[in-house]
């Protein structure tokens, strides 16, 4: 019988990426409503020391698939190995990251394991022993609340980035370090990772960020970027654009945010010039605060802002950044 | 070369969604319907692979017959035959169960390349195009920015973007690509385009002509069930900050977002 609940941790280049503290976090919520234990599963080369960081936020077990061919993520040695793990140990729900690789990764294994899947869910439950998860669709135009028919087990989902809080890290936390059994036939790793280009400006993703500042059409151009960037990289933020933005070419199509770009929430997101066309206010409708800056006090922006500002951007970002400077250093 | 493109027709993304009623679905009354952006992508570098190697483009898509119309679009900006699946019983099926249907609809078919969107635009699942690779039993590449054919034909190198940096990764041919903003520039379908569409192949087939049972498809054989739509949560009404002057606002702004809000 089906019986507790893994979490699919990820690495990448031997470091544990933050969405597998905030999973097993939530895996271990999860967890203890079915009163059953969370397995935590690492794929991974020469990867063994990093167990304790990740169980220290709730798992019970450890299995680590350590082997060379795992080191990067290619999506025909990742889904061969899990679903070999995922047969094994039958456990009752699968969670993994909405991350770009864990999305791809969800994707394809849960064909391979015949399953339903639930995309990039802001919110689990328990019900009647069952998961049940809440899932932004039209990119947040509407919530559908998803759960899984009888024979579709494991009970699989992916968990959006920055959503699930994170539990205080235990590190006298007590668990069990499993050694992977699998077969990996190296004639079925068709796909492989040639190389690695790293993003010019070490920027944290949009998807990732605490803080997004973005520009839309009001920017007036791509030079004008510079006053939010200054004032993102104060805050630790991140910039972001709208489609308006980005389709005029003063931006990369990395940082556009709603419908057809990321889809983000941020604790703050700042919106500059940007009057809140409904495709952009899908995609940041679950940002915790927002902040909308914009001269026209009719733009759509303010119906979903927390803060207004009904003012020339050009005049407000300077003497903000200048206001949480002179906060910072006070 | 020949090219499969994967098309989902979807609810224009200035569509205000509302929810039926029963909360069971959206309202689909009024809705202008159009191919899913990520798809156009697909469409339109299936089509520059073409026109550099030479074969054919084959749209195949699933859904009522309204999506005939995007199937002509795609006709029109050059590819050349079409393939619906228009079969009631499949109204409401899952994600597993389109990929199903579709590597179905393929599967006795000559191709050396697949595309789609890295999502569609609605349901936001991005399951499809992964699925189908994995029911044809080839390598699929996701959300793909770049697209590089090797000489020989054999092989695939792509560029795809993940958070903070950039992955290439290669596999042999036959390999389904999906397809991200940023691939390349869509054309629109020129007038002699629109004109050679109305003559080219497009043909309609059911779950039994493709040797299925209708009999498993369907809202009754979702493994992911849906039991209820909803609007997204209301926000609380927001303050308008006011002032005199850019550094009052700016102030006022400053202490609410420290002290009230407390994110910086």
């Amino acid at each position: 019988m089906a019986k507790g609940v893994m979490t699919i941790a990820e690495q990448r280049d031997n470091d544990i990426r933050k969405i597998t503290y905030e999973i097993v976090s939530e895996g271990r919520r999860l967890a203890d409503k079915l009163g059953q234990e969370q397995v935590t599963v690492l794929l991974g080369a020469n990867i063994k020391d990093k167990v304790g960081q990740i169980a220290q936020y709730g798992s019970d077990k450890v299995i680590v698939a350590d082997d060379p061919r795992l080191e990067k993520y290619t999506p025909d040695a990742y889904v061969e190995v899990i679903s070999q793990i995922v047969k094994q140990y039958e456990p009752q729900i699968l969670l993994l990251g909405a991350s770009a690789q864990g999305k791809d990764l969800s994707a394809r294994l849960s064909a391979r394991l015949n399953v339903g899947m639930a995309q990039d869910c802001t919110r689990f439950d328990i019900k009647d022993g069952n998961l049940v998860a809440i899932r932004p669709i039209y990119a947040g135009k509407a919530y559908a609340t998803v759960t899984y028919s009888g024979e579709s087990l494991p009970q699989m989902a992916t968990a959006r980035p920055n959503v699930m809080s994170m539990n205080e890290p235990d590190s006298g936390r007590q668990f069990e370090i499993i050694d992977a059994e699998f077969n990996l036939d190296d004639s079925i790793l068709k796909t492989q990772m040639v190389d690695v280009i790293k993003d010019e400006k070490a920027k944290i993703d949009l998807t990732e960020a605490d803080k997004i500042v973005s520009g839309g059409r009001g920017m007036k151009g791509p030079e004008n970027f510079k006053i939010l960037e200054e004032l993102a990289d104060l805050i630790g933020g991140t910039v972001g654009a709208s489609r308006a933005a980005v389709d005029a070419g003063w931006r990369p199509h990395s940082d556009q945010v709603g419908q057809t770009g990321k889809v983000v929430s941020p604790n703050l997101y700042i919106a500059c010039g940007i009057s809140g066309a409904i495709q952009h206010l899908a995609g940041m409708g679950t940002s915790k605060i927002i902040v909308a800056i914009n001269k026209d006090p009719d733009a759509p922006i303010f119906k979903k802002a927390d803060y207004g500002v009904v003012d020339d951007l050009f005049k407000i970002v300077p003497v903000l950044t200048k206001e949480i400077k002179k906060m910072l250093e006070s | 070369m020949n090219i499969i493109v994967f098309l989902k027709q979807v609810p224009d993304t200035e569509t205000q969604i509302r929810i039926t009623e029963d909360k069971s679905s959206i309202v689909k009354d009024d809705i202008k319907w159009i191919i899913n952006p990520y798809d156009e992508f697909a469409i339109e570098e299936a089509l520059r692979i073409k026109e550099k190697f030479g074969g054919e483009v084959t749209i195949v898509s699933a859904g009522p017959k309204r999506v005939v119309e995007s199937i002509r679009t795609a006709l029109a900006m050059g590819a050349d035959k079409g393939i619906l699946i228009n079969d009631p019983a499949l109204d409401d099926s899952d994600s597993l169960a389109y990929a199903k249907v579709l590597s179905q609809a393929v599967k006795d078919l000559s191709y050396d390349i697949l595309f789609t969107g890295q999502r569609g635009i609605d349901d936001d699942n991005g399951i499809v195009g992964a699925a189908i690779a994995e029911f044809l039993g080839i390598p699929h590449l996701a959300v793909v920015t770049k697209v590089e054919i090797s000489e020989d034909q054999k092989k695939v190198k792509v560029h795809r973007p993940v958070e903070g940096q950039t992955w290439v990764m290669e596999a042999p041919l036959p390999a389904l690509i999906t397809a991200q903003k940023g691939l390349n520039e869509p054309r629109y379908a020129s007038l002699p385009g629109i004109m050679k569409a109305k003559k080219k192949p497009l043909e309609e087939k059911t779950l039994q002509d493709l040797g299925l049972d209708a009999s498993e498809f369907g809202k009754d054989k979702r493994k992911l069930k849906v039991v209820e739509l909803n609007p997204p949560p209301e926000r609380k009404p927001g303050k308008i900050i006011d002032g005199e002057t850019p550094e009052e606002k700016a102030e006022k702004l400053v202490k609410l977002l420290h002290e009230e809000a407390k994110v910086i």
